[in-house]
Parts: C-alpha cells; structure tokens; sequence
C-alpha cells in the first residue's frame, strides 16, 4: 500500500524538525551548560586580574592579552596570504591539472590535524628559527593552521561572483586587475569575511597548536616574542590539573562570549559595509 | 559584394577554434564607418564568437585559437598593447542586461572612472549625456542613486547602453540586444541604435530577423563558421544571391 503524500510529507517534516531542534538543542545545552557553570565566577577583577597560584584565583588578563596578541598575529598574517592565494587562483589561473593538484592539496591541509601544525610550528618557528616559546611562534603556527580554510573559503567566495560581472567589466576596459577589485572582490567580501571569521574563532578556541609553539607562561607577556597562554591553553591547564573548576568553567564562558562578540561585530561591520557599497 | 569606402573594420580571413570545434572558418568582411551591419544566422553560427574575436574577448577563454586580421581604423587589433584601450574604442552590449550591483550612476560612470578622476559636473554631464543617448533619460533622471538592478529589463538593457557609451566608443557592438526584452522596449533601443549611428560604428547580432531589416544597412549571414553572403539589408531579405541565405530569411530553416 502507498502512503499518500500528505502523510509523507508530515513525517518527513516532522523528522526535519526533529533533527534541527535536536542539533540546536544540543548546542544550547553544551554553551548554557558552560555560560551557568562560569559566568557567577566572572567579575571585573578576573576579567583585569593577572593569574596568581597558577590560576587557582585571581584572574585571566594575560591569557586574554595573549590570545588576542596570538589572533592578531595569525589572521594579520594568513588573511592576507590567503585572499592573495585564492584571487590568483580563482581569476589568474586557469582550471588544469596543475591548479587541480594544487587545490587538492589545499583541501588535504585543512584536514590535517591540528597537533601536526602544533608539531611543524616547534620544529620549524621554535627551534629553526629561534623564535623559542612565544606568542610570534604561536601565532606563525596558528596562520599556518587556518592559511587552508581562508584559502578555500576566499575562493569559493570569487567563484560565485557571476561570470557576467567580469565579462562586463572588461569590456568597459578594465585591465584584469580592475576587473578583480572593481567588479569581483566587492561582492566576493561576505564570502571571504565569513572565512576569516571562522578561522578567528578556530584559532581562539585551538590548544595543540599553541601549547606547542606558546608555551604557557602565567605572567603578562611584554612583546610577541614572550611566552603567554592563551584562554583556550589555560582552560585546558586548570581543568587537566584539576587546579579549579570554578576558574576553569570561569575561562570557558568568557572564551565563549568573546567568540559570540568577535562574531557579532564582524558580521554587523560585514552588513554596513555592504549596505554602503549597494547604495553608494 | 558592395565594398564600403570608409572601412572602420577589416576582417581578412578570420578564422577561430574553440580546441577541436571550429567556430569561424575563412570570415572576410569590412564594416564602414557610421553604418549598422546585422548580422544573423542560427544558433552555432559563428555570430557572438567573431564579436569576441574583434574586441579580443575572446583571450579570456582557455584553448582558443584565432588566425587571421582584425583591424579597427587600420590598425591591427593585436597591435594594441593595452588590451583595454581596445575595449574602451570598442563597446559591447550584452544579450542578457547585466547592471552591475550599484547604482544607476555608479553603472555609468564605472568605465569612464578606471581611467580618470571625473569631477561632479563633468560625472553628472556624462550621466545625462549617455542616459538621454540611450533614451532612458527621462525615466530614470529622478532616482540615479538608486540601484540599477530594480530596474526593468529594458531599461536594464538601455543602461548597458549608456554605460558602453560613458567609455567613448567608436564601435558598438550589440550581441542580441533585444532577446529578452519586450517589444515596446526593443523598439526604443532600436531607435537609439539609429541615433548612434551617426557618430558611432554598430554591428548587431540577433537572431531575430526582421530586427535585422529594420535596423540594418547591410545585413551579413553566417552560417556553420562561415560567411555566407553580405549586402545592403534590403538586397539580402529580397534578393540574395546564395540561395541558402534565402531559405533562411524566409523563414525555411534556423
């Protein structure tokens, strides 16, 4: 017998539903969780506060100065390096073996794990080069952590900037660069700052990378070149030696507002921008 | 075949190959100075590939190869160092409107402003200017800062115009200008062709017959890559010579 189609496309909405309020549910559980658990523990002096007895009180100032020094560094160094990557390969190359090759490989390095960036970041930026533990090592091992993602995510971004646009573009007599900041890259900069965005939050929250290249130093770094902890790498310290939950917890939920505010911000500066854009 | 006195354009055995697909075989043809040449034929024929040809568009696709002359005004079209120089003496007009997502000003004033700071008098001049030319002056002078793309297709399509002409164009090349407009809005946009016609070249392509006699002073048929026969408009759609030139225009096959 058949179902009739009414009924299947219940069930089928139904299951949908289920999924979805299932994933959010999810979500909302694992951040309130953490957010009820930490955030009757944040004041302004944990906030300000340097980390005294290893964390056990006082506050988390330098690991804040130290992830944000660390994001700086990463993004200041892979957005760049990757919008560049991805305009010459979306608008000066075209689809070949070559290219192919190369975008696959891009694609098998976004997947790698990121204790192996941790690993490579040691062994080239820390010992090689002498950068020893600190946060220009860090952040170095951080760019090359996301460099793939903002890549990836940059070029899909061109991609789908309608050929016409460039076609008309250059038939105004636009030189091929013209044509990329004129007539793609304005519209391709959603796209690219969705990439950028993703990758900051990755970098905040990643610990393999850091641990390895950072250190974890509780004082207040006075240049890139000192060691720091950043936010994610103390949570995990506090929590692994059991050295207190509360500051853990603590951590976390400011971990997580700062990535909700990063986010926020971005996108709010992303919507003006192109708003600006549209009606100029 | 009529050869005209004044040759804006010479194309001497033009031929062109998308890798192993030939597209134009062997095309010989001069477009005079101030004239409309249409050109028409079926799908595949060769039409929109020699307009990539002669305004060298057709760079931009992978595997092409193109053997022949192209010149505008006597001058080889790959003599041109700057690509862009060329592109900017030769304006093309897409079948489908394509605005670029910004306003109805910024649209116009895109081509003249990738080579030269304009002024506000000097941009508002060259706005009215090329919106009347393009007669859409009068329905769009009270809202230029809007965005281009709320506007209908046919006014779309005569702001494509416009802002070819803001280049300063001496050729002006339309690929199925009027495909997907509807008749009301195709007969402004072929008046405005006849306007530029007295200070500009036009080539037309379309597939649309009777466009061709209206508009065209002389009307080129290609068919499967190859040219066919050229003449004045009214000789092709009354007497042609080839006799597959005839079956076409009457309406037996394409």
């Amino acid at each position: 017998m058949r179902i009739p189609p009414n009924i299947t496309q219940n069930i089928a909405r139904s299951l949908l539903f289920l999924a979805t309020a299932a994933a959010v549910g999810i979500l909302i559980f694992v951040i309130g969780f953490v957010l009820a658990g930490g955030l009757r523990h944040v004041s302004w002096s944990f906030l300000t506060g340097p980390i005294i007895d290893m964390g056990r009180s006082g506050g988390i100032f330098p690991a804040i100065i130290g992830t944000g020094l660390m994001i700086l560094v990463a993004i200041g160094i892979a957005a760049p390096l990757g919008v560049a990557s991805a305009i010459y390969l979306a608008e000066y190359t075209s689809v070949g073996r070559l290219t192919n090759a190369i975008r696959f490989g891009i694609n098998c390095l976004s997947a790698v794990p990121s204790i192996i960036f941790g690993l490579f970041g040691f062994l080239l930026f820390v010992v090689m080069l002498g950068f020893g533990w600190s946060i220009l090592s860090g952040g170095l091992s951080l760019a090359a952590m996301i460099l793939p993602t903002i890549i990836l995510t940059s070029e899909e971004a061109l991609r789908s900037v309608p050929l016409q646009y460039r076609n008309v573009a250059a038939s105004l007599g636009a030189s091929r660069w013209q044509v990329v900041t004129k007539a793609v890259l304005p519209y391709a900069m959603p796209g690219i700052l969705t990439g950028v965005i993703l990758s900051i939050g990755r970098s905040m929250g990643e610990t393999a990378v850091v641990i390895f290249t950072a250190g974890s130093a509780v004082q207040m770094p006075r240049s890139v070149f000192d060691s720091a902890r950043t936010m994610a790498v103390h949570f995990y310290i506090l929590a692994r030696e059991g050295l207190s939950s509360d500051m853990a917890y603590a951590t976390a939920a400011v971990l997580i507002c700062a990535i909700l505010v990063i986010n926020i911000s971005a996108y709010a500066m992303m919507h003006r921008l192109m708003r600006g854009r549209r009606t100029a | 075949m009529t050869t005209p006195l004044n040759r804006k354009i010479e194309i001497k055995d033009l031929s062109v190959r998308f890798g192993d697909a030939e597209a134009l075989r062997g095309v010989t043809l001069d477009i005079a100075a101030n004239e409309i040449l249409s050109i028409i034929g079926p799908a595949n024929s060769g039409k929109s590939t020699l307009l990539m040809a002669i305004n060298r568009m057709i760079g931009r696709v992978p595997n092409v190869s193109v053997t022949g002359i192209i010149k505008l005004g006597g001058r080889d079209v790959n003599d041109f160092r700057d690509v862009e120089e060329l592109r900017r003496k030769i304006g093309m007009v897409y079948a489908m409107p394509i605005p670029l997502p910004m306003s109805i000003r910024d649209n116009i004033l895109f081509g003249p402003r990738l080579v030269k700071r304009l002024g506000k008098t000097a941009s508002d001049e060259l706005v009215e200017q090329t919106l009347r030319a393009a007669y859409l002056w009068d329905e769009v002078k009270d809202r230029l800062s809007t965005s281009a793309v709320k506007l209908s297709g046919g006014q779309q399509q005569r702001l494509c115009i416009a802002r070819t002409l803001a280049v300063g164009p001496e050729v002006i090349m339309f690929d199925e200008p009027c495909s997907g407009l509807d008749p009301i809005s195709t007969a402004k946009v072929e008046e405005a062709m006849k306007e530029l016609k007295a200070n500009h070249t036009l080539i037309l392509v379309t597939n649309n017959t009777k466009q061709a006699a209206r508009v065209g002073d002389r009307t080129a048929f290609l068919l499967m890559g190859k040219l066919i026969e050229v003449d004045r408009t009214e000789r092709i759609f009354t007497a042609p010579r080839d006799k597959k030139t005839e079956e076409y225009v009457t309406g037996k096959f394409g």
